[in-house]
C-alpha cells in the first residue's frame, strides 16, 4: 500500500509538468488538424462545391491527443519501474521452451494451412470459399514468400533494400513476355522468371556494392522505380499502362482448368467449377513459400548462410578472416531477388493480367514492413507479420457492420494506411526488433539458446 | 635481416593525402618466431598493419610473405616484374601482399588478424564465430553451396571437422563452456582470446595480433603469454605483434621493431632494443632528469 501511495504522490507531482507536456502534444494535433479535418469540401446536387466546416472533429483529435498524451505521461514511469524490476534475460529452461513452442506452432502452421482449403470449403460452402482461399490465402501466402525472400536480403545479410517489387515485377513480366511472345507455359517461365530476377539482383548489386545504410536504401528505392518506369514507358514491349493480359494459367500435369473435354474437371470425372483452379492455386504457393523457408533454413547452415550473417554482424572481420564479401553480398541480393521473380511469376499466372500499377513502391514498404515488423531474419516473425498485415487489410473489407455506427458513407478500408501506421507505431514502442527478435543460433555443442535482439547487429548494408 | 623471413617489408611508404604515416619502413619477420612492432602513439603501428593485412594499399613499397622457405631471387624478380599477385616456387610459394585485396591475402597467403578494438560477431555464438573462420574450406566443402543445399555427406562430414577444430581452439582459450553463448555477452578479457581463436581458426602462417592486451588485467595478461608461447610451440607458425605492454614484448618476443613518427628507429633483440638510447629518447622524449623531475611531479 505504501508503494501505491507514494507512486500516487509520484504521479501527482509530476502532474503540472505532464499537463504542459500534453499541451504541447494537443498544440501540435491542432497544427495538423486543422489542414486537414477542419473544412471539407462536398458537391451539392448542382455538382457545386460547398465548404463544410467540422470544427467538432478538431475539437475531437485534439481533445484525445491531449488526453492520451497526459494518460501515458502519468502512467509510462511506473510501468517503467515495474520492467527494471523484472528479471533481465530468460533462463535456458525458458528458452528451451520457446523453441519446443517455435517448433510446435510452424507444425501446427504447416498443418493447418495444408487443410486450410478443405476447412474454407466446409465452413463456407463452394460459393463462399474462393474468398476465403484466395482473397485471404494466396494473397497472404504471395505475401509471406516475399517477406521471406526479402528476409534473406535485409534479414540474414543485413542490406536494407527498397526496391524488392522491382525483382516481384521482373519475376511477372518476364512470365507475361515468355507466355506472349514465346508460348510458354508456366512451369517453364517459373524457373525462368527466378533466374531473371537473379540476374537483375546481381545487376543492381553491383553498383551499390560501396553503398552502405541509408544511401543503400535509397539507391535500391531508385532501382525499383527505374524497373517500374521502364514498364511504363517501354510500350512496344510491355504495353504501357495497358498492362498484359491472357497470360497462361498453371495447368495441373498439363491438365488445363477449363470446362473442356481435356480439362481437368472431365478428365477427374468431376463438374466443373472455377474453384478447382483456386485450390490447386493455393496449393502451388504454398509449396512455393514452403521450398523458400526451405532453402532459407537450410542456406542459414551452410558457409554461404553464416557468411551472410556475418557480413551483417561487422564486414571488416569477414574479410579477415578471408571472405569475399562482394561475392557474399552478390549471393544474398541474387537469391533473395530469385525468390521474388518466383512470386512475381506465380502473381502474373495467378492474375493473368499485369500492369504496372501492381508494383508501386508502396508494395516494396508493406514487403519491407512485413521483415521489420515480423523481426529481421525470423521466418516465423515474418509469416506472423504477413498474416496481420495482409490479412487485417482484407479484413477491413468485412466490416460492413461499423456501417451502422458511423453511417452509410463509412468505409472501413479508406483507414487501412492509418491503422497501419498505429499498428507499427504501437509494436515499434512494444517490441523495437519486431516481433519476433531473438536469433537461433545455427549451430550449437551443448543446447541451442537463442541470441537477445540487443546483441545481434542490424547492419550496415 | 634474418636469413628466412616469412615476411619481408620492403620500402614500406604510406601516405594519406600530405600525411606521411609510414616512411620508408623496412623490416623482415623471421619464421617461426614472434615479431614485436612497438612504438609510441601514432608512430605509424596498425598502419603497417593494415598494410600488411591488405586493409590499406601502400603508396609504395613490397610486401613480400613467402610459404614453404624464402624464394630464390630470380623467383622473386619474375614475379615482380610480372605484375602477379603470387607464384608457386620450387620451395613453397610467394605473395606480392601489396597486389592483394585483404580477403585473398587472409584466404590465399594465410595471414590472420585481430583488431586493436575487438571485431567479433556479437550476435553470433562463439562456436559459430568459430565457424565462420573456417568459411573457406567449408565453401569448398559445400560444393559451392550446391551439394551443401542437397544434403550431401561429404559437407556433414566436413562440418565435423570444422567444430573439431573449433573445439580444440575453445579448449585451448579455456572457452569451452561458453560455446553457445553470443560472443557479444563475454567479458572483455575472453573476447581478446576468442578473437585469437577465431584467428587461429584460419589455419594461419602469419598470425598479427594488434595490441592482445590492450584492456586486460595482469593475470589476464599472464594468461595471453602462455597461450602465445603455446601457440607458437605447437604449431609451426609466425606472429606479428603489436604491442604496448612491455613486460610482455620482451617476455614473448624472439625480435622487436620500433617505430617511431612513421620511421624505423630501432630493430633487433629485446636487449639490444631496450638499451637502444633512441628507444629510450622516443619513448620518454626527454633527458632521464627530466623525467624524473616529473615523475616527482606527479607523486606530489
Amino acid at each position: 500500500m505504501a508503494v501505491v501511495a507514494a507512486e500516487r504522490s509520484r504521479a501527482a507531482s509530476r502532474l503540472p509538468a505532464a499537463i504542459k507536456d500534453a499541451a504541447g502534444t494537443a498544440l501540435l494535433a491542432l497544427g495538423l488538424a486543422v489542414p486537414i479535418l477542419a473544412l471539407r469540401i462536398d458537391q451539392n446536387i448542382n455538382n457545386e462545391p460547398i465548404l463544410r466546416p467540422r470544427w467538432d472533429y478538431v475539437a475531437i483529435a485534439v481533445a484525445v491527443a491531449f488526453l492520451g498524451r497526459l494518460a501515458w505521461l502519468l502512467i509510462r514511469p511506473s510501468r517503467a519501474g515495474a520492467a527494471a524490476a523484472k528479471p533481465q534475460g530468460a533462463s535456458g529452461g525458458l528458452a528451451a521452451l520457446s523453441a519446443w513452442l517455435s517448433r510446435a506452432f510452424a507444425t501446427t502452421g504447416v498443418i493447418l494451412l495444408v487443410l486450410y482449403p478443405l476447412l474454407a470449403l466446409s465452413l463456407a460452402g463452394w460459393a463462399g470459399a474462393i474468398k476465403w482461399i484466395d482473397n485471404f490465402g494466396i494473397q497472404i501466402l504471395i505475401y509471406v514468400m516475399l517477406g521471406w525472400g526479402l528476409n534473406i536480403v535485409v534479414g540474414l545479410a543485413g542490406l536494407l533494400d527498397l526496391g524488392y517489387v522491382a525483382f516481384y515485377a521482373v519475376g511477372a513480366y518476364s512470365t507475361a513476355l515468355l507466355v506472349h511472345n514465346f508460348g510458354f507455359g508456366f512451369w517453364l517461365c517459373l524457373p525462368l522468371a527466378g533466374i531473371f530476377a537473379a540476374l537483375w539482383g546481381i545487376l543492381l548489386g553491383f553498383p551499390v556494392l560501396r553503398l552502405r545504410g541509408d544511401y543503400l536504401a535509397i539507391v535500391t528505392l531508385a532501382f525499383g522505380e527505374i524497373i517500374r518506369l521502364v514498364l511504363i514507358n517501354w510500350v512496344p514491349l510491355t504495353n504501357g499502362y495497358a498492362g498484359i493480359s491472357g497470360i497462361a494459367r498453371p495447368s495441373f500435369f498439363g491438365l488445363p482448368f477449363n470446362a473442356s473435354d481435356q480439362g481437368f474437371a472431365a478428365f477427374f470425372g468431376l463438374e466443373f467449377t472455377p474453384l478447382h483452379r483456386t485450390i490447386f492455386l493455393f496449393y502451388v504457393i504454398l509449396a512455393l513459400a514452403l521450398v523458400t523457408n526451405w532453402a532459407t533454413l537450410r542456406l542459414r547452415r551452410l558457409p554461404i548462410g553464416r557468411a551472410w550473417e556475418a557480413l551483417r554482424e561487422d564486414e571488416i572481420a569477414c574479410r579477415s578472416l578471408g571472405i569475399n564479401t562482394t561475392n557474399t553480398k552478390l549471393t544474398a541480393f541474387a537469391i533473395g531477388a530469385a525468390f521474388g521473380g518466383f512470386a512475381g511469376s506465380f502473381f502474373a499466372a495467378r492474375q493473368g493480367f499485369i500492369s504496372p500499377e501492381s508494383f508501386t513502391f508502396m508494395e516494396s514498404a508493406i514487403i519491407v514492413a512485413i521483415v521489420v515488423l515480423g523481426g529481421m531474419g525470423s521466418q516465423i516473425g515474418v509469416a506472423i507479420a504477413a498474416i496481420v498485415m495482409i490479412g487485417g487489410t482484407e479484413l477491413l473489407r468485412e466490416l460492413d457492420w461499423l456501417k451502422q455506427i458511423f453511417g452509410a458513407d463509412f468505409d472501413p478500408t479508406q483507414y487501412r494506411m492509418l491503422v497501419f501506421g498505429l499498428a507499427m507505431v504501437l509494436l515499434m514502442i512494444w517490441r523495437p526488433r519486431g516481433l519476433i527478435a531473438t536469433r537461433q543460433p545455427s549451430i550449437f555443442l551443448r543446447e541451442r539458446r537463442a541470441v537477445r535482439a540487443d546483441l545481434v547487429k542490424e547492419g550496415h548494408g | 635481416m634474418s636469413a628466412d623471413p616469412v615476411l619481408a617489408v620492403e620500402h614500406l611508404t604510406m601516405r594519406f593525402g600530405g600525411l606521411v604515416a609510414i616512411d620508408d619502413v623496412s623490416f623482415s619477420a623471421p619464421r617461426g618466431q614472434i615479431t614485436a612492432i612497438i612504438g609510441p602513439n601514432g608512430a605509424g603501428k596498425t598502419t603497417v598493419f593494415n598494410c600488411i593485412t591488405g586493409f590499406y594499399k601502400p603508396s609504395s613499397g613490397r610486401l613480400l610473405l613467402s610459404l614453404g622457405s624464402s624464394p630464390a631471387a630470380e623467383e622473386l624478380h619474375t614475379l615482380t616484374e610480372s605484375g602477379g599477385r603470387s607464384r608457386a616456387t620450387a620451395a613453397g610459394s610467394i605473395f606480392l601482399l601489396e597486389r592483394m585485396p585483404d580477403y585473398e591475402i587472409a584466404a590465399r597467403a594465410k595471414v590472420a588478424r585481430t583488431f586493436q578494438n575487438i571485431r567479433l560477431f556479437p550476435g553470433m555464438t562463439v562456436l559459430e564465430n568459430l565457424i565462420v573462420a573456417q568459411h573457406n574450406p567449408l565453401m569448398q566443402a559445400s560444393g559451392f553451396t550446391v551439394l551443401g543445399l542437397l544434403g550431401a555427406d561429404s559437407y556433414r562430414a566436413a562440418e565435423r571437422e570444422a567444430v573439431e577444430r573449433a573445439k580444440y581452439w575453445l579448449e585451448k582459450t579455456e572457452l569451452a563452456d561458453r560455446a553457445d553463448d553470443p560472443a557479444g555477452d563475454l567479458p572483455y578479457g575472453a573476447q581478446r582470446r576468442l578473437e585469437i581463436a577465431r584467428a587461429m581458426c584460419t589455419e594461419p602462417q602469419l598470425l598479427c595480433l594488434d595490441e592482445p592486451a590492450a584492456g586486460l588485467n595482469p593475470r589476464e595478461t599472464a594468461g595471453l603469454t602462455e597461450l602465445l608461447l603455446s601457440i607458437r610451440r605447437s604449431h609451426a607458425l609466425s606472429i606479428l605483434l603489436i604491442e604496448h605492454d612491455m613486460s610482455l614484448v620482451m617476455e614473448i618476443s624472439d625480435h622487436v621493431v620500433v617505430l617511431d613518427y612513421g620511421q624505423k628507429i630501432a630493430d633487433g633483440s629485446p636487449e639490444a632494443v631496450r638499451n637502444d638510447p633512441r628507444v629510450i629518447a622516443a619513448y620518454l622524449g626527454v633527458e632521464d632528469q627530466e623525467v624524473e623531475a616529473v615523475e616527482a611531479e606527479i607523486a606530489r
